[in-house]
């Protein structure tokens, strides 16, 4: 038994002592020189366009890597105070306070860089007859006290496929620059959503879901069209001509709900970091854009 | 006869342990004795850490009434910020007890089939694909909810979404089920064959043995199990965020879509800025579950040694 027990400590013992050599002797060749990195924290609706840009970029400087992750604008802040971000996306602008705080944190405020557009698409089921709606209705259905709440207030009697006929809303959660930036404009910044709202994680679960559920309504992201929903042409005020989410009607302004999108740096950004932006905003750059679904800054 | 041991020539020595012997013993009961303590050191650790987050808020500025009687959670407003959980509490205890009442009676069913009415063959197949069923990770469940059940409840059910209460529910007792199953069918293995010798002899049938006999002298473990499902679908986060709908909302029917405590912590703390007013309420939250846990495993003890006491 006594023997057996000192065997069996022998054992790692001699393994440890037979590793120490090896090391001693150093490593058989050099590891490869290591890829530089850039961390870039942020909006779910950018984080397609984000990604595209990193694989872009990828080609243009490959010494260069950018590590793309999303968690929502809320999550690009809270990293870019936290200070685990070089590049924080952001689908809206920054508040006061989140400046102050970035400042508070760094020294100096966040530099912003506006970066492209994005309009903001009104979803609904392929089967659900509406075709148009105005900012006005919109707001009415999400906000707090609003007074629409069943399809047939806005005119439509019935939905195929449909058991009633009570609006199914589908909003993001709350960190989401998408979230805020539609609070803003349509529910009222004084106001709050009405709760019951089915509140996705990202930008492509709210498609999703209203493409399976025939009295949905949700907003996202124009490049996040798929085939099975439809979008609405949404008119700033009763009685306008209803205007269909495009590049062309972004840039020029006759599309109510489209907002600018920001890359902010803590600070003034390092060398790097300052030639991956200067690159974004050069036309090359500015094609992905066009690629994802996304609008750039100016027409061509 | 000549004196026996007092004539022996060599001298008997009496068997002792050796020193190192002894030590060894000493020191490997302390150390069990550490293990078995360090469970609870951890559980009161991690109280202490989420209580030590949240405490700041909880004390100086919550209002625990709108806290926990407001349905309005409206942390990120900007211009008139409620912490109100209620619908989020409703959420979890909705989706939980829908759960515990789908699982408990398939789970220690199977509990009871596996160990009594079971040849023994089936008996490793069955544990094998149960134990499977435990293996699935629980963001594969939700994904599952979001995109099989989904479309199959509307179908079925005919209800305007199939993200409910009845979807986490379904979800929450497929996670439970193995759980259940594993720790009843150890309950009802340790009843001693004697019972079921006994009752056998009384001239009982098969079910009434289980239902007369071996549920009774296993309750306490069966209780154990059922615990440890409930609280398997309580701190269930990843599938409950995906397949409930996420919305913050009191249900009207099981078709109601809702939202509950574990999912809204892990949607909106990664924003909540450190020390911040919705940081804090977060943990409070985490608070708030833990207590729900520590209140339903104190009541089902109490049960039990009432039930004992009978």
């Amino acid at each position: 038994m006594n023997r057996s027990i000192l065997l069996l400590l022998a054992i790692p013992l001699a393994l440890a002592g037979a590793c120490k050599k090896k090391t001693e002797t150093g490593e058989p060749g050099a590891a490869p020189a290591k890829k530089k990195a850039i961390q870039n924290i942020g909006s779910d609706t950018m984080s397609n366009l984000a990604q595209a840009w990193a694989e872009e970029y990828g080609k243009v400087n490959p010494a260069m890597s950018i590590e793309v992750s999303g968690g929502g604008t809320g999550q690009g802040v809270a990293a870019l105070i936290n200070g685990t971000a070089d590049i924080a996306n952001a689908s809206r602008k920054l508040e006061p306070e989140e400046l102050a705080k970035a400042k508070a944190a760094h020294g100096t405020e966040p530099t912003e860089y506006m970066v492209g557009y994005d309009a903001l698409s009104i979803y609904v089921h392929k089967s659900n007859p509406l075709n148009e709606i105005s900012l006005e209705d919109l707001g009415e259905i999400y906000r707090e006290g609003g007074k629409i709440s069943s399809w047939a207030d806005l005119g439509v009697k019935s939905i195929p496929g449909a058991q009633d006929n009570k609006i199914v809303r589908v909003s993001r959660q709350n960190n989401s620059g998408t979230y805020h930036y539609f609070r803003e404009l349509v529910v009222g910044k004084k106001n709050d959503y009405k709760a019951g709202s089915l509140d996705m994680n990202g930008s492509k679960d709210v498609v999703e879901l209203v493409s399976k559920t025939p009295t949905a309504i949700g907003y996202s992201g124009m490049g996040y069209k798929t085939g099975d929903v439809k979008v609405l042409k949404v008119t700033k005020k009763k009685g306008e001509p209803a205007v269909e989410p495009s590049i062309a009607s972004t840039l020029d302004k006759s599309y109510p709900i489209s907002r600018p999108l920001f890359m902010y740096t803590p600070g003034a950004p390092s060398p790097e970091v300052k030639a991956y932006i200067d690159w974004v905003l050069s036309p090359a750059g500015q094609k992905v854009l066009e690629h994802t679904g996304y609008v750039p800054l100016q027409a061509k | 006869m000549s004196t026996p041991a007092a004539q022996a020539a060599p001298r008997i020595r009496r068997a002792q342990r050796r020193a190192w012997e002894k030590v060894g013993e000493r020191l490997i009961e302390v150390l069990i004795h550490v293990c078995g303590v360090s469970a609870i050191l951890f559980v009161f650790g991690i109280f202490l850490f989420v209580l030590r987050e949240g405490a700041g808020f909880l004390f100086h500025g919550l209002s625990l009434k709108q806290f926990l009687f407001s349905t309005a959670w409206y942390p990120t407003s900007q211009s008139n910020v409620r912490y109100g959980v209620l619908a989020l509490i409703v959420g979890t205890f909705s989706v939980t007890v829908m759960a515990m009442a789908i699982a408990v009676p398939f789970g220690l069913g199977a509990a009871v089939f596996v160990s009594e009415f079971c040849g023994k063959k089936t008996r490793e197949w069955v544990k094998i694909v149960i134990e499977l069923l435990a293996a699935i990770p629980s963001v594969v469940w939700g994904f599952i909810g979001l995109s099989v059940m989904n479309p199959l409840i509307q179908r079925v059910f005919h209800t305007p979404i199939g993200l409910n209460v009845f979807n986490g529910a379904l979800l929450l007792a497929l996670m439970s089920v193995p759980i259940i199953v594993s720790i009843g069918e150890d309950a009802l293995k340790a009843v001693p064959d004697s019972f079921r010798e006994a009752a056998l002899a009384l001239g009982a049938t098969r079910w009434q043995t289980v239902y007369r006999v071996l549920l009774p002298a296993a309750k306490n473990g069966l209780l154990a199990a059922v615990l440890l499902g409930v609280g398997r679908a309580i701190g269930e986060t990843m599938a409950v965020l995906m397949a409930t709908g996420h919305a913050v909302n009191i249900p009207h029917s099981p078709f109601d879509p809702v939202r509950t405590l574990t999912a809204t912590i892990a949607a909106e703390l990664g924003e909540a800025s450190v020390g911040s007013d919705h940081y804090q309420v977060l943990f409070i939250i985490g608070i708030l579950l833990f207590s729900i846990t520590f209140v339903v495993n104190l009541t089902a003890d109490l049960v039990v040694k009432g039930i004992r006491k009978r």
